[in-house]
């Protein structure tokens, strides 16, 4: 069984109202040194599988059917045996 | 003329869609539940607004999925007309029938208000009974409403006459000010490349009555009738 | 059994001892638990109860009263309206945005219980100041739990009140009301019928949510309670969504013997109450409930609050189709046992039995409670307070931008935009006026719904402040061309156990009780939230009332607006030399105290009667009642609400200056008329014999309030500027 740690972002040039706001607040908090801020969405799951390599297609699958919109998200992800 | 409504799992506009198509359209309507595999008795497929599947994960995301949208992506290939209003906009965006996606509103908040739209392109099977230039007051009501696309397929969109609707003031201009979302260029509607398919986010069956705020969307439905009488006629 | 574990469960000496008696033995840990959250103050009423007893509840259009999920009136056509009202203080002081977002999960399946389809939700909130920052973060929590649940059910959110008040800081008030509609012949009620006929458990699955939520509501707050976060139980708006549509299709599939929704005391509380409804018994194993979680005991099981579930007694042979339905929706059904004729409930897990009570033992035969009453000493100071001594400010188009720009009164845009109130294609009369107004589909008649509650009144007189809050509800609705027809109400008080507290609730209901029976509108459904204190004392007694009024005709709905230039302004009823109580004495000098404004319910009904007869007779444009910040302020609102301006000329008698222009006196309602229907508007004020004054005109763009005796105008003020206050206020706080 595999945890595949999956985070989805959206990408760079898309208006990220959530970013926006938190970069906000924390500048109004005196956070002056926080450049940027990208607010974004984690995911788990657990998958059974042989080897990490099979598995690591099957979650490619899963993100580009239904965890994450290509036309605004990107997501990155990170296998942990369990 | 027959309309299929279509209904998800946190569909909620269906019965409003209805009531327009009925009482106010006089035609025919009938709920299609999302586990269907058919809509080839149908004229006009709406997919009505709400939260399907709670609108978790992303709006529209899950339901892509349900069997329905097959045979509603059969009917659109043969030009059938496919309106997706609100959530059913968001819907047809993430199964790539149009073009684009929606993020969250710039305010984060959800929005429900009067808004102002000018209809861009008066010969789709949605606006031909409108004027050009025609300015709408609708309203919203939804926390996605931010559309998003990529410089190329915005060309794309405004060169090709697919941008329908955008928002603008009450006299008809269109600045950022009238936004209610942060959508690109204002944008409020697009249809596909072939205009059969339009997506909207703005609510026209909320306000195709007197009693209701007005009865400017109205023409929405009255356009899909129209030109599918013309088009039977032919 | 220890003394400590008793006590722990919030359960009294004489109370163990009862049930002791009841069950002619020790009770078993389980048992102690479901006792003990059924005769909490919460599910028994206990301490409430005999006061509640002064409502009058009969009346021609009541289908069915309090003591079901909700109560029912008839609207005509065969149709009824259900509605309730019930608060979510206590979660929502400690996370207002699942709070807030479970009470109008909970306030909705109360309805849906009915048989009703949920078509309006309406709320009155109470906070602490906006100043700070904890005190947006709660308020801004709970709209935003209240819009999210809300909306993705797709059950508009059309209306409600707001106050803002330092007195609710350490304990917020949220209140949610819910209105359903439905056809005589579903009416659905929450009983147990039948002997051998299956209970199902339908909806969302037991997981160990607020185990001892009724309790909880039932206890002060202390600061330590914020950080107790397991208590607050999140809800699925989405599966809400899919139960309702599940239980409406088995309700019209005339599956249904009775239905009942898991709130406080989760299976405990609506396994008993069916059974007891019905004099009957019931038998469950609780090996059958679907868990989300592992290892729960059935002490966790029986008490569980997870939201989302309901409790469904079909017709026996009919499980398979109630299956059925239930899974088309992605929902689980399950029989978890069966009606019996012995009048027990008797718990099993598998072979074992693990409790075994009196059903009736748990829902009716909790001790009731007389507590000690006595009056506040702090009444005779404030009574006698002399706002005349106060200084007159100057300027009076400062003290009426400060009074619009007060958040109490100021728009609610901020908040209902967040709220869908338009899904359904029925809110006729959006937020923002004094009534939102849903028309009936299918028939010419409409329904007006409002919310409305003074705590500051009630504070300083309880028993004229329980009167007022009725009457001003009813006004409101008749504002809006309505027949006020019934009510329902939440009761937010502190700790009924301080003499002076239960003074003030017994006078309040008593107020409220007399304004109901002289205004014809039953009290149909209810709740009592108590214990509402923090480390800062107890809230303002807090009475809630919300209230539907029925339409006969779409064409007699109205607004506050004035409509058309040159409309004539009468101001029905007469303004009296009061002050005290006002938001005018809050805003301008920082206090709160002074005489109430009296009510007399006769004048009271007369100005109603009028205003509905005039409205019926299509004389009457625009309505409005004056509330808080008095004449002025209504006026105003009404100016921005239509877009106009106005022209006011006022004779000030005996009054100063500001009891003219802001006192809050009672029974008064701004109306228009057309400029030529004067005389038929004085003609008909006649009949009514009620007093009635001419007293400006509409139009133009400014706001201009003439004083006879006092040169220039008094107000004048364009309509761009009190907009810019009014509408703004919240929003810059908020922003």
């Amino acid at each position: 069984m595999f945890l595949a740690k999956i985070y989805v972002t959206l990408k760079e040039g898309v208006l990220d109202p959530q970013g926006n706001a938190v970069g906000k607040a924390l500048h109004s908090m005196n956070y002056k040194e926080v450049q940027k801020v990208k607010v974004g969405k984690y995911v788990e799951l657990y998958i059974e599988g042989e080897n990490a390599e099979e598995v690591g297609k099957r979650v490619d699958e899963i993100c580009g059917k239904l965890l994450v919109n290509p036309v605004v998200e990107q997501y990155s992800y990170e296998l942990v045996e369990v | 003329m027959k309309f299929g409504i279509v209904v998800f799992p946190g569909t909620n506009c269906e019965a409003d869609v209805r009531y327009v198509v009925e009482e106010i359209l006089g035609q025919e309507a009938y709920y299609l539940w999302h586990k269907e595999k058919s809509v080839k008795r149908y004229d006009c497929i709406i997919l009505p607004g709400g939260a399907s599947y709670g609108g978790y994960l992303r709006e529209g995301a899950m339901a892509k999925f349900s069997p329905i949208m097959e045979a509603i992506t059969d009917h659109a290939l043969k030009g059938g007309l496919v309106l997706g209003i609100s959530d059913g906009f968001q819907i047809l965006l993430e199964a790539g029938l149009l073009p684009g996606a929606m993020v969250k509103n710039d305010s984060l908040q959800f929005r429900c208000q009067d808004t102002y739209i000018r209809v861009e392109n008066e010969k789709t099977p949605y606006t031909c009974l409108y004027s050009p230039g025609e300015v709408l007051k609708i309203p919203i009501a939804h926390a996605a409403g931010n559309y998003y696309v990529d410089e190329k397929n915005l060309k794309e969109l405004e060169e090709g006459g697919q941008i329908v609707f955008r928002y603008c003031s009450p006299s008809g201009e269109v600045l950022p000010q009238y936004n209610p979302n942060g959508s690109l260029n204002n944008i409020a509607g697009i249809t596909n490349g072939e205009g059969n398919i339009l997506g909207m986010m703005p609510h026209p069956e909320r306000c195709s009555e007197e009693i209701m705020s007005g009865v400017a969307g109205r023409k929405v439905f009255e356009s899909i009738l129209y030109w599918l009488k013309e088009r039977c006629a032919l | 059994m220890k003394s400590e574990t008793w006590k722990e469960m919030g359960l009294r000496e004489n109370e163990y001892e009862l049930i002791k008696e009841i069950l002619g033995r020790e009770p078993n840990y389980l048992e102690l638990g479901m006792f003990a959250v059924m005769w909490s103050e919460h599910c028994s009423y206990k301490n409430s109860k005999n006061a509640l007893k002064l409502f009058p509840t009969k009346g021609k259009r009541v289908i069915c009263g309090p003591g079901e999920n909700a109560g029912a009136v008839d609207i005509g056509n065969g149709k009824a309206v259900a509605f309730k009202v019930e608060s979510h203080n206590h979660p929502s002081a400690i996370d207002p945005f699942r709070g807030a977002a479970t009470g109008v999960g909970g306030i909705v399946r109360d309805i849906l219980c009915m048989g009703a389809r949920p078509i309006a939700m309406l709320n009155s909130l109470r906070f602490g100041s906006l100043d700070n920052s904890r005190g947006k973060y709660l308020f801004n929590g709970a709209v935003s739990g209240i819009a999210w649940y809300g909306n993705c059910l797709g059950v508009p959110t059309v209306g409600g009140e707001v106050y803002f008040n330092k007195n609710y800081e350490g304990n917020p008030l949220v209140n949610a009301m819910c209105i359903g509609i439905l056809n005589h012949d579903d009416l659905a009620r929450g009983r147990a019928e039948g002997v051998g006929n299956p209970v199902m458990l339908v909806g969302a699955r037991t997981g160990r949510d607020g185990i001892h939520g009724a309790t909880f509501a039932s206890e002060e707050l202390s600061s330590e309670s914020e950080g107790e976060g397991p208590t607050v139980v999140g809800g699925d708006p989405f599966v809400e969504k899919l139960l309702l549509e599940a239980c409406l299709e088995v309700n019209r599939a005339g599956y249904l013997v009775g239905m009942q929704d898991l709130g406080a005391a989760g299976i405990t509380g609506a396994t008993s109450e069916t059974a007891s409804r019905a004099g009957l018994g019931m038998e469950i194993d609780i090996k059958k409930v679907p868990l989300r979680e592992e290892g729960m005991t059935p002490y966790e099981i029986m008490l569980s609050e997870s939201q989302e579930r309901m409790l469904i007694i079909p017709k026996k042979g009919k499980e398979g189709e109630v299956e059925r339905i239930f899974k088309k929706w992605d929902l689980e059904a399950v029989v978890i046992g069966y009606v019996t004729d012995d009048g027990i409930l008797r718990v099993k897990n598998g072979d074992k039995v693990e409790a075994e009570i009196p059903a009736r033992a748990l829902t009716e035969m909790c001790p009731v409670y007389n507590p000690e009453k006595k009056e506040p000493a702090y009444l005779k100071e404030t009574r006698s307070f002399d706002w005349r001594k106060l200084p007159v400010p100057e300027n009076m188009n400062k003290v009426l931008l400060e009074l619009l720009s007060h958040p109490s009164i100021a728009s609610k845009e901020w908040i209902y935009r967040q709220y869908d109130h338009m899904v359904g294609t029925n809110t006729v009369v959006r937020p923002g006026s004094d009534a939102a107004v849903l028309r009936i589909k299918g028939t010419k008649t409409a329904i007006a719904a409002t919310m409305d509650g003074n705590g500051k009144y009630c504070y300083l007189d309880p028993r004229t402040g329980g009167a007022i809050v009725v009457a001003e509800a009813a006004r409101n609705l008749v504002c809006a061309g309505a027949r006020p027809i019934a009510l329902t109400d939440c009761l937010n008080f502190g700790s009924p156990e301080k003499p002076e507290i239960y003074w003030q609730f017994e006078q309040v209901i008593r107020g409220m009780s007399e304004a109901a029976e002289a205004l014809g509108t039953p009290v149909i459904s209810g709740n009592v939230s108590l214990y509402n204190e923090s480390d800062k004392g107890a809230i303002y007694p807090t009475p809630i009332v919300g209230m539907v009024g029925l339409i006969e005709d779409t064409n007699h709905i109205r607004s506050q607006g004035f409509q058309n230039d040159g409309d004539l302004i009468f101001l029905l009823g007469r303004t009296e030399p009061e002050l005290g109580a006002s938001m005018y004495l809050e805003v301008v000098h920082g206090l709160e105290t002074g005489k109430v404004p009296a009510l007399d319910l006769k004048k009271e009904k007369a100005v109603q009667e009028l205003c509905l007869e005039g409205i019926g007779a299509g004389l009457i444009k625009s309505a409005h009642d004056c509330s808080d910040g008095g004449l002025a302020v209504a006026i105003a609102e009404s100016c921005i609400s239509g877009n106009i301006g106005a022209e006011i000329n006022l004779v000030k008698g005996n009054l100063e200056l500001p009891e003219l222009l802001f006192g809050e006196t009672q029974s008064r309602i701004i109306v228009t008329v057309d400029r030529n229907k004067g005389e038929e508007m004085r003609a008909l004020t006649e009949k009514f014999g009620v007093p009635v004054s001419l007293i400006g005109q509409v139009g133009g763009e400014e706001l201009k309030i003439k004083v006879n005796g006092i040169s220039g105008e008094v107000i004048n003020l364009s309509i761009s500027k009190l907009e810019e206050a009014w509408r703004g206020a919240i929003k810059c706080m908020m922003d």
